[in-house]
């Protein structure tokens, strides 16, 4: 593997991760991380659609006017995001129920369009495949995270396994809704002093 | 009565912004001056009513009676991204200054997942034509007093002195934090 294309799989992991650095996707990020399983799998849902997308996207460039290029990029991401619902209302009907209206609202998700038009768009499709790959891993990664988190410190338990063991009652706050915008605040945080440490 | 009901819960129960998280990305991005806040509040009220009329309509008329109920997502979308570029171009030639001051956010309305996330609500809550319309300037309105409240929170925060790491995003989501902690005490009001 080449410099360019270890580089277009690795940027999005940390050095323009979409949620931390490019604060792009927000309402999924913020809305369904109540507990790390919801992040994972609303992460991975995306992830999915992202890879299909920018790998038609990639492939059809050519043939799409520039004019009316996003409302055609709109419909692949749209059809995505149909045929990956249905696969998880048949086969996950649980994380269905619980990640509810954020499923077909992935096709709103800033991310995916973001990348169709900077990346997918003048790239040939490996590359965009790899591009869509790192930037749905960093985007899964921060998800989980911030569920973990929230789940720990709101409902304290680990991936639907409540803990036992020390005497702690959980802050509840951290999974309603307040919760959701102070811990990524606290992640941004700790990143931004990270970044600044460099 | 019922219609009441649709508004406080949607402005202030269940405000969009702050308890449901759809719309965040202008939430966030817009949100600098009180000015273009009231200016993106007031295109995504527009664009958000229409859109559920017309999504409401096509999904009564065209996709129940054609089976085609899981093409859902797809026309939805469709019909918000041609009626935003209508609002767009109607905007450009009659107020050149808030399409200045909107740049690139208003083709974002398309992307905006509070405009899609209320044609869908409003179907899945199989609200009739008249209580989707109310439900759909409910939310627009509680969108509106969100990010006009974020957005004058805000200008003021622009003189306080921030610790640097905490700079930018950082705050602002510590700021949207607290006015949802606010928000959450209208909980229990109503239903």
């Amino acid at each position: 593997m080449n410099k360019t294309s270890w580089q277009n799989l690795t940027r999005g992991i940390i050095r323009e991760n979409p949620v931390l650095v490019m604060m792009l996707g927000m309402c999924p990020t913020l809305g369904v991380t109540t507990s790390a399983t919801n992040g994972l799998g609303m992460g991975i849902a995306t992830l999915l659609v992202l890879c299909i997308s920018n790998v038609l996207i990639s492939a059809v460039k050519n043939f799409i006017p520039d004019t009316v290029r996003i409302p055609c990029y709109i419909v692949i991401i749209a059809s995505c995001v149909t045929v990956i619902e249905m696969l998880m209302e048949a086969y996950l009907p649980l994380l269905y129920g619980a990640l509810g209206i954020y499923i077909p609202l992935i096709v709103v998700n800033c991310i995916i369009l973001g990348r169709a038009e900077a990346f997918a768009a003048h790239n040939n499709m490996i590359q965009s495949l790899l591009d869509a790959i790192g930037m749905g891993t960093g985007f899964t990664l921060s998800l989980a995270v911030l569920g973990l988190i929230r789940e720990l410190l709101g409902s304290y338990s680990i991936f639907g396994y409540a803990l036992t063991g020390a005497d702690v009652e959980p802050i509840l706050m951290f999974i309603m809704p307040p919760g959701a915008f102070l811990t990524l605040a606290g992640l941004m945080l700790i990143f931004n002093k990270m970044k600044g440490q460099k | 009565m019922t219609y009441l009901m649709i508004f406080i819960s949607a402005i202030f129960v269940n405000n969009i912004v702050l308890s449901q998280f759809l719309g965040i990305c202008p939430f966030l991005g817009v949100s600098k001056k009180i000015t273009t806040a009231l200016g993106m509040g007031c295109a995504v009220m527009f664009v958000m009513t229409l859109a559920t009329i017309v999504t409401h309509l096509v999904y009564y008329q065209l996709l129940l009676p054609l089976n085609l109920v899981y093409m859902q997502t797809v026309v939805f979308i469709l019909v918000i991204a041609a009626l935003v570029q209508m609002v767009e171009i109607m905007l450009k030639k009659t107020a050149p200054a808030l399409y200045q001051a909107l740049g690139i956010f208003l083709p974002l309305i398309t992307t905006n997942c509070a405009v899609l996330g209320v044609a869908i609500l409003s179907i899945q809550k199989s609200y009739g034509l008249f209580s989707s319309v109310c439900f759909s300037l409910a939310n627009a309105m509680g969108f509106t007093l969100a990010i006009v409240l974020f957005a004058s929170i805000r200008e003021r925060l622009d003189r306080a002195e921030v610790p640097e790491a905490l700079k930018g995003a950082p705050i602002a989501l510590i700021t949207a934090g607290l006015l949802s902690m606010a928000f959450m005490g209208f909980s229990g009001v109503g239903m």
